[in-house]
């Protein structure tokens, strides 16, 4: 027994060796594909980010550089203490919470109809579903205030007056929940195709067996759904809630374009734009692009944590 | 020839044409005037004051974005950078004393101090500190515009100064609009600073002082009486449901549909509306911006275009000869009637070529006299976006207490203790 045991110990060290081994050259041919990039990321990323966080330190105004002082922490001390701030990071998390959960769902279906689609329609539904991700955010955010602005003859009201609450009158950009409404409809428009083709991607990864005998199994559509489909597709799901969570934090286009952050709208980068280019307060504009830079850390902390991915896991290792 | 020899032989070529390009230094000084965007009249005259100099120097326009606040943006940032590519540029008057405190701009020449032949308004927006910091070029002012029709139904006499309280009952008798621009903008500013002078009061009472000891004078009856007339124009929806988004081209617009009845509006509304509609312009009248009360005096907006030479300019002193070209009053009379901007000149408005094409052209030149610049502050934008973001929207503006809510506001903003 002590024998065969000890047999089989070796047996199963020597595969952990080998694939460590294995693991180890993988690790290094990464490092020598994406080192090059990386290193470049790190130049062209961590300079600015550095800069912010030095210049946050100061009170500093582009028109006045003669006046520039060290105040060490006071910028951030101005902006958490400012309810401006604090209702902007409001409306950010709010219009990214909303975006991410309705285009996952529309963003799933999608994924499943270019999934499924007969070979011969794949081609033309899966540029129809994209066409909308193609256009550049500036150009269809005008397209959406255009449509919805009253005062340059805006559609929306005279096509949809049969719906309670849409009159003729209605000037969907003078009040917050209106705005953001149109602001919210015009970001899922937009990238839903993005966050359904990450999905698809996850779809085409779950392997067609496994399906199969779920459902030789007895098992009804949904059951596949939930037992199969979703946990083989985390990581797909993952990376899909990550990049687009991350994206819609980061909300500028729409917002400037249709209300510029009037009736409450103001995003954290618009904020964080305003005051620097606008009002070139350099200073105080920095801290707010640092505590902007602070919320994504945190957002993709919480997005790696939460859904405890192990990418390690997809190479076979484990 | 090979392939590589030609790629080599064509490469070889390029680097020597562009070499050739960069090293070419025969020709006249090119000075660049970075112009705000409009119908191509400050091109024209770029091309003719070019022809005029000889070749002293050329002179080559490059194109700003459309809105005050980006132009101003843009060039601030540039020239806190030292950019020596910028010679003269055409500034919009309330940013002029930023770029003056921040010494980006050169002196004016004692040739072109003179302001004898130039309407008050634009010397006023040219000048900071009392010292003339740049050369005025064009100079805007907003009017009343009205229907006749409509002005005759509410029995109103025109040819009498008339008070915003009249128009607005006007408007509410006739059960028409009015033409008001109420979108968180500049132009938001624009009005509030005008009803303001008018009914005597001011928005800064030191506008030189540092930022930290501006004293605001918001909280205050010509303070209030603004907000009554803003908040009682949204409240009663006498200017329509988009009056909390409205800019000056949606004025135009409702003023030229259906339900228009008056209008506060820069010129260019005159040749918009001429063009799209020629017969309504027959029921179009024009008369100096309505005062705040009866038996004061309007205080009318002020705005246009001002030249200033960049302090980092390599030519300056051949910038001031072109910006000396440039502001000629033929020039101005020339680009009043191609492009819709009214003069700074005096006496280009008696040309003849501006009277036959904007009958209202001395209401204009009477209105520049009388009206009264935004603030004069290197922190008037500070101070125009706290306005907008407390007055804004106006329908939801309380007379009694958003003029200090404003006040306090925008103290706070300045001295750094508040974001805007």
């Amino acid at each position: 027994m002590t024998t065969s045991a000890s047999a089989a110990e070796k047996a199963a060290a020597s595969r952990r060796k080998k694939r460590s081994d294995r693991s180890r050259s993988e690790g290094r041919l990464g490092w020598y594909l994406a080192g090059p990039a990386f290193v470049i990321m790190l130049l062209v990323t961590l300079y600015p980010i550095l800069q912010a966080l030095w210049d946050s330190l100061f009170s500093l105004r582009l028109t006045a550089p003669d006046e520039t002082e060290l105040i060490w922490f006071r910028n951030y001390q101005v902006v958490l203490g400012d309810p401006t701030f604090w209702q902007s990071l409001w409306v950010t998390v709010l219009i990214t919470a909303i975006t991410v959960a309705i285009e996952l769902v529309l963003g799933f279906i999608l994924a499943m109809v270019m999934h499924r689609a007969a070979t011969k329609l794949r081609g033309i539904v899966r540029t129809a579903i994209l066409v909308p991700y193609g256009i550049v955010t500036v150009v269809s955010a005008f397209a959406w205030f255009y449509a919805f602005d009253i005062n340059s003859g805006g559609y929306i009201n005279n096509w949809f007056d049969w719906l309670p609450g849409i009159t003729e009158d209605l000037n969907w950009f003078a009040g917050q929940g209106t705005s953001l409404f149109v602001i919210i409809a015009s970001e899922i428009w937009k990238t839903t195709p993005f966050i359904s083709l990450l999905l698809l991607s996850g779809l085409a990864q779950v392997p067609g067996e496994l399906e199969e005998a779920a459902r030789v199994d007895g098992a009804t559509g949904s059951q596949v759904l939930r037992r199969v489909i979703l946990p083989n597709m985390k990581a797909a799901i993952m990376v899909a809630v990550l990049f687009r969570a991350l994206e819609a934090f980061r909300i500028f286009d729409n917002v400037y374009i249709m209300t510029n952050g009037a009736n409450n709208t103001e995003v954290l980068s618009l904020l964080a734009y305003n005051t620097s280019i606008g009002r070139l307060e350099i200073g105080l504009g920095s801290a707010i692009s640092v505590l902007l830079f602070l919320c994504v850390l945190i957002i993709a902390f919480i997005a790696i944590k939460g859904f405890k991915v192990d990418l390690a896991g997809t190479r076979g290792e484990r | 020839m090979r392939r590589p020899q030609a790629a080599a032989a064509v490469l070889a070529l390029g680097l020597t044409l562009g070499l050739a390009a960069c090293s070419d230094d025969s020709g006249p000084p090119v000075l660049t005037w970075y112009i705000n965007p409009d119908d191509g009249g400050q091109e024209a005259i770029a091309a003719r004051c070019t022809e005029e100099a000889g070749g002293e120097y050329q002179i080559q326009t490059s194109l700003l974005p459309r809105d005050a606040s980006s132009q101003r943006e843009q060039l601030a940032r540039r020239l806190a950078a030292g950019d020596t590519s910028i010679d003269i540029m055409s500034l919009d008057p309330p940013f002029i004393p930023e770029m003056a405190a921040a010494d980006f701009l050169a002196p004016v020449p004692d040739n072109l101090q003179s302001t004898d032949d130039v309407v008050q308004g634009a010397v006023d927006s040219a000048t900071w500190d009392d010292e003339l910091v740049t050369v005025p070029f064009w100079a805007n002012t907003q009017l009343l515009w009205y229907r006749e029709s409509v002005a005759e139904e509410a029995g109103l006499d025109m040819d009498q100064p008339v008070t915003w309280e009249q128009i607005m009952d006007a408007a509410a008798e006739t059960d028409t609009l009015l033409g008001v621009q109420g979108t968180k903008a500049e132009s938001l500013t624009v009005w509030i600073n005008a009803m303001i002078a008018s009914a005597g009061g001011e928005i800064i009472t030191n506008p030189e002082a540092p930022a930290d000891e501006v004293q605001l004078d918001l909280d205050s009856d010509a303070g209030r009486a603004a907000a009554e007339i803003m908040s009682r124009i949204g409240t009663e929806g006498l200017a329509g449901p988009g009056f909390p988004t409205a800019d000056e081209n949606a004025s135009m617009n409702l003023f030229a549909g259906d339900s228009g009845s008056f209008m506060v509006n820069w010129p260019f509304v005159y040749p918009a509306i001429s063009g799209s509609d020629p017969d309504l312009i027959d029921d179009i009248g024009w008369t100096i911006y309505p005062s705040v009360d009866e038996g004061t005096e309007a205080a009318p907006p002020v705005g246009g275009i001002n030249l200033g030479v960049s302090a980092f300019s390599e030519h300056g002193d051949l910038a001031y000869d072109a910006v000396e070209c440039i502001v000629q009053p033929e020039n101005q009379a020339e680009y009043f009637v191609t492009n819709g901007n009214p003069p700074s000149s005096v006496s280009a408005y008696d040309d003849q070529a501006v009277l036959d094409e904007f009958p209202m052209a001395e209401t204009i030149r009477e209105s520049l006299d009388q009206g009264a610049p935004r603030p004069q502050t290197p922190y008037y934008n500070e101070v125009s976006i706290g306005l907008q973001e407390t007055w804004h929207p106006p329908g939801s503006i309380d007379p009694e207490t958003t003029p200090a809510e404003s006040a306090e506001f925008i103290t706070a903003v300045l001295r750094d203790e508040r974001l805007l």
